[in-house]
């Protein structure tokens, strides 16, 4: 076993380090080993045993599941939960998005709907705010989406208020009492590592296709962000508030309402915000099954690589996307600012605000009658940007692809291929064997169990060959993603310029529902598994170098100063003293580039990168298969938990990261 | 040594005449897991250190008992770390004690249910902390009307009660204004009109002015003393600073590794340091200021001019110092009508001159 000591940095001023032990074998040699042998034996046994299964083909493994699926779906619960949201979502969308019935407009036509939208923005935020509303919602209805912009907008929302009824009361539960925060964050973790596209997965077999599950999925998907962040906010008040306002006799329920849930309210608001990104990036992804919303066209035109026509509503999605974090951030500012006394006179502010609703219930009135005013006249605009951006990217395509090309075949025969074939094409032991050990090199003995829980798991669900294409792809692309973290994050660390230039742009990436990157990667690299790798890499990038810059950055100054004066050039600071002391980042910032980029990569699935993707894609178009996307879905999770896991256990044995 | 040797007060615990506003008995408070079956066993008897290394728990307070006579100011002080905090917390129960009782008012709280703790909380004793502990969110009249408010009081009555607070302690105009808007003293002035809006007859401080810089600290302390003439209120003061503790204590309690190492008025301690810990904490204290005539005076000898002025016993020295130095020969002191002895130049220069070294 590899326990080589890791070298703590000794602080300044710090004890004499104990007498050295006697030398031992560093970790990546031991990696060598394991690899070296790995490899020795891949090359009498290549092709064995891999237990391929071909994309159409189903094990009785499955087959059984999905015989369990079928039974599980149609119960009578979930037919109430399904009747409630199909309830809900209809009556919104007849409100606001789709003809009902003898009319031929919803009940408020498109100018209604800006008005009120535009008045919230105002009323919530700032006059800023309300043009920034009222431009994106001028801009679905002009682009000739105004029905899947609603659609999508109602179904966030209404999954953003099922996440806060259900979410909220548990973030004080884990913001009140630790055994709480013990049994559920667990669960959350689970949640956060599960890739979105297998809630699609297993939510499908409970509730079928349709608005159900888009809303049942986003909400699951949509809850941690609440729960975790306004727990977090409520259990971090100042004590020294609690134990004040506790000495003058307040019961626990006053304390709860009246000291730590006002003093947390920024935070509480922050896991909103969260949380309704989040929900936005998964409505998105419920296009795969029939969800309402921008999703669908973005994904035909995926299907299609029709880059153009795709471009149009994912353009919509990042619109709608900056549209409801601008407004949260702001009226988190603003609650924030009148809540200390700031802001305009309340009473000035209400006269305003009422006399508002006036011109408000005109255009409602008014859009209720006038054609114009109920449909958004219809315009070519959408298409002919979508032909210019087809012509566009072409003309891009053809410059780039030499470069491109040449990048895309680097990459697929000096990573991807060697990799591929050591991986899917040993035999299952083997790479279970070399998987373990390398496991265990990494992560200490601590992720024996996870390590061994996840490998068998794996094994036992029939699709150890796709399991072993997805790593592939996942170690590839976040082998890269390091790259650039590294890069990008030293750079950030030492300069406070770049930062303050990287920073936002990185920010604003984040922000962007994965699914939007996949539009112009597949433009550039067709649909093929590079494609899903690309967007993968963009995906969990900005995490990544963040992660990085702020772990570098949190290298004591005094530590990187006493370095100085010893003389060290720029090059021996960087890697002698500030990347082995930001270490424990270094590693944390690789475990979130790697469950990012396994996401990413099962949703490359749809667009050529096969593998579990596919399986779980094509079980969502044929129920019959559900089994197999079912066991497609544990597969990622087992893979996404193995890779955590592991991982944590590193980071644990690497030391603080800040 | 020449002086008389005055009646010298035990260590560890001094009863008040009468009934005390608050009594405490044998208080212990071990911090860590199954703390309560330390006490009583041989392990209760261990040094700090050893006891963490054996058991893993730390003691905060050991066994520590004393009685506050009504309106009386009593100081408590030690270093950081000698358990301060946790004693003056235990006096409510923001920390519950692992032994030991706490009697407010003739009434043992230690058993108290939580209703009747609230009560208390709510009525008879109130606190103010290091960190001033304000809400943010909330106007200074209305973080002072906080206690209250939890208590039930109409808005109209609860916010005149408030103002009258806010105008006690110097703060009028500021009512509308937020903590944040306020500097530190300002901020501690809150703390304390907040303390007092529930009109408690205990007030307990727990180094309510360590936070700030020393000018307010001691507009700050004149602040407490004026508080507690026009009040009257019996009072717990927590400090690590002597000079505060001499100003403000009508008694000090003198603690280390939690335990009491000495109670006594100012100038008993001063002048009679019960060991090398406390000789040290008053090493640098001005003792002309604090010593009274009745820690200098010899016996009377028998030779006293008939015309020699009487001082009181409990005079300080640098008051009497002039007096004696300016007549010639020894001057009486006295206790009510009682001579009880005499000082001269020589007694006088020595404690003067002592602190100049
Ligand atoms: N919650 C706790 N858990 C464990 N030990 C504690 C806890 N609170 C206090 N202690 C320990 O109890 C001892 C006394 O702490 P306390 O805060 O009462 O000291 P203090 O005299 O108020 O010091 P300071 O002047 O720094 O405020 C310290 O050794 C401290 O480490
Ligand atoms: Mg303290």
């Amino acid at each position: 076993m590899a326990t080589a000591t890791v070298a703590r940095p000794v602080e300044p001023g710090a004890a004499p380090p104990p007498p050295p032990e006697p030398r031992r074998v560093p970790r990546w040699v031991w990696a060598l080993v394991v690899l070296g042998l790995w490899i020795l034996v891949w090359s009498f046994t290549r092709g064995d045993d891999t237990l391929f299964v071909s994309g159409t083909e189903q094990t009785d493994l499955h087959e059984r599941i999905t015989d369990i699926a079928d039974g599980l779906g149609g119960s009578a619960i979930t037919g109430v939960i399904a009747d409630g949201i199909n309830a809900i979502v209809e009556t919104l969308q007849g409100l606001i998005s789709t003809p009902e019935a003898p009319r031929p407009a919803p009940q408020i036509g498109w100018l209604g709907v800006v008005a009120i939208a535009t008045w919230v923005g105002y009323a919530v935020a700032s006059w800023r705010i309300a043009l920034l509303v009222a431009a994106s919602f001028v801009s679905f209805g002009l682009f000739g989406f105004w029905e899947d912009s609603m659609d999508l907008l109602i179904v966030t929302l209404v999954s953003v208020f099922f996440a806060v009824l259900i979410g909220f009361p548990v973030a004080i539960a884990i913001g009140l009492s630790r055994t709480a925060s013990r049994i559920v964050t667990p669960v959350l973790d689970l949640l956060q590592t599960m890739p979105t596209f297998v809630y699609l997965m297993f939510v499908f077999i409970l509730f079928g296709i349709g608005a159900p599950n888009a809303v049942v999925c986003t909400v699951a998907y949509a809850l941690p962000p609440i729960v975790r962040i306004a727990g977090f906010g409520i259990r971090d008040v100042s004590p020294a508030a609690i134990e004040a306002t506790d000495s003058l006799g307040q019961t626990t329920w006053q304390r709860l309402w009246k000291v730590q849930v006002p003093m947390a309210r920024r935070t509480i608001i922050l896991g909103l915000n969260q949380t309704i990104l989040a929900a936005l990036s998964i409505a998105i992804i419920a296009g795969y099954v029939n969800g309402p919303g921008l999703g669908k066209p973005v994904l035909s035109a995926l299907t299609q690589n029709n880059f153009g026509a795709g471009l149009v509503p994912g353009l919509l999605i990042v619109v709608m996307g900056i549209m409801l974090d601008r407004t949260t951030t702001a009226a988190s500012e603003r609650s924030e600012r009148v809540a200390r006394g700031g802001g305009e006179d309340p009473r000035r502010r209400r006269i305003v605000l009422g006399s508002l609703l006036v011109p408000v219930a005109v255009a409602v009135w008014y859009s209720r009658y006038a054609i114009d005013a109920a449909v958004f006249p219809s315009n070519d605009l959408a298409s002919s940007v979508a032909s210019r951006a087809n012509d566009w990217m072409e003309s891009i395509t053809s410059a780039l692809d030499g470069p491109s090309g040449a990048f895309k075949d680097a990459v697929t025969y000096g990573l991807l291929n060697p990799l591929q074939s050591l991986l899917a094409e040993s035999p299952w032991w083997l790479a279970y064997a070399g998987l373990l050990a390398l496991s265990l090199v990494v992560g200490g003995l601590r992720a024996l169990v996870p390590a061994v829980v996840g490998l068998t798991g794996i094994y036992l669900l029939d699709l150890w060959n796709d399991t072993m294409v997805v790593l592939n792809m996942t170690i590839v692309a976040t082998a890269l993603v390091m790259v650039l973290a590294l890069v990008f994050g030293v750079w950030m660390a030492r300069s406070r310029r770049v930062d303050l230039i990287v920073r936002p742009t990185l920010d604003a990436g984040q922000t962007i529902p994965a699914f939007v990157y996949l539009i112009p990667v597949l433009a550039l690299f067709g649909p093929t598994r590079f494609t899903a790798i690309v967007a993968g890499i963009i995906y969990a990038a900005p995490a990544a170098i963040k992660l990085v810059a702020d772990g570098v950055r949190g290298v004591g100054e005094t530590v990187v100063e006493a370095g100085r004066s010893t003389g060290s050039t720029t090059w021996q600071e960087i890697t002698k003293v500030q990347l082995p002391m930001a270490k424990g980042s270094l590693v944390l910032a690789t475990n979130q580039g790697l469950l990012y980029v396994l996401a990413m990569v099962v949703i490359g699935g749809l667009v050529g990168a096969g593998a579990l993707g596919y399986d779980v894609v094509y079980a969502l178009a044929h129920a019959d298969y559900a089994g197999k996307g079912a066991a497609a879905g544990f597969s990622i999770v087992l893979l996404g938990i193995l890779i955590d896991r592991v991982m944590r256990a590193a980071a644990d044995r690497a030391g603080p990261g800040r | 040594m020449t002086q008389t040797v005055p009646p010298t007060t035990p260590v560890a615990t001094e009863r008040v005449a009468g009934d005390p506003a608050l009594s405490v008995q044998g208080l212990w408070k071990i911090f860590g897991p199954r703390a309560e079956r330390i006490i009583g066993t041989p392990d209760a008897e261990l040094s700090r250190a050893e006891l963490k290394r054996k058991t893993g728990c730390v003691v905060g307070v050991k066994d520590v008992s004393f009685d506050v006579a009504p309106g009386e100011v009593f100081v408590v002080m030690g270093l950081s770390g000698s358990g301060k905090s946790t004693l003056v917390r235990m006096l409510t129960r923001l920390i519950e004690p692992t032994a030991g009782t706490v009697e407010i008012g003739g009434q043992d709280i230690t058993k108290a249910p939580d209703s009747r703790l609230r009560e208390l909380r709510r009525k008879h004793v109130s606190m103010v902390f290091q960190h001033f502990g304000l809400l943010p969110h909330r106007k200074v009249v209305d973080n002072v009307s906080y206690g209250l408010e939890i208590r039930g009081e109409k808005k109209a009555a609860r916010r005149e009660r408030a103002m009258r607070m806010i105008e006690l302690v110097g703060l009028s105009g500021y009512d509308q204004s937020y903590p944040d808007q306020l500097s530190g003293g300002m901020q501690q002035r809150v703390g304390l009109a907040r303390a007092l809006a529930n009109d408690p007859e205990l007030l307990l401080f727990d180094e309510p002015f360590s936070a700030l810089d020393p000018l307010i600290r001691r507009d700050m302390q004149n602040e407490v003393v004026r508080l507690h003439r026009e009040l009257g209120k019996t009072m717990v003061f927590i400090t690590h600073d002597l000079q505060e503790a001499l100003k403000l204590g009508d008694r000090i309690l003198i603690m280390r590794d939690g335990q009491i190492v000495q109670v006594g008025r100012p100038d008993e301690v001063v002048a009679r340091p019960a060991d090398d810990y406390v000789r040290e904490f008053v090493s640098d204290v001005p003792k002309s200021h604090v010593l009274t005539l009745r820690w200098v005076m010899r016996p009377v000898d028998d030779q006293v001019a008939p015309d020699t002025p009487v001082l009181p016993c409990d005079t300080v020295v640098r008051e009497a110092a002039r007096v004696v130095l300016d007549h010639n020969g020894p001057v009486l002191v006295a206790e009510g009508d009682r001579v009880v002895g005499m000082v001269d130049d020589d007694d006088i220069l020595r404690v003067v001159v002592a602190e100049e070294r």
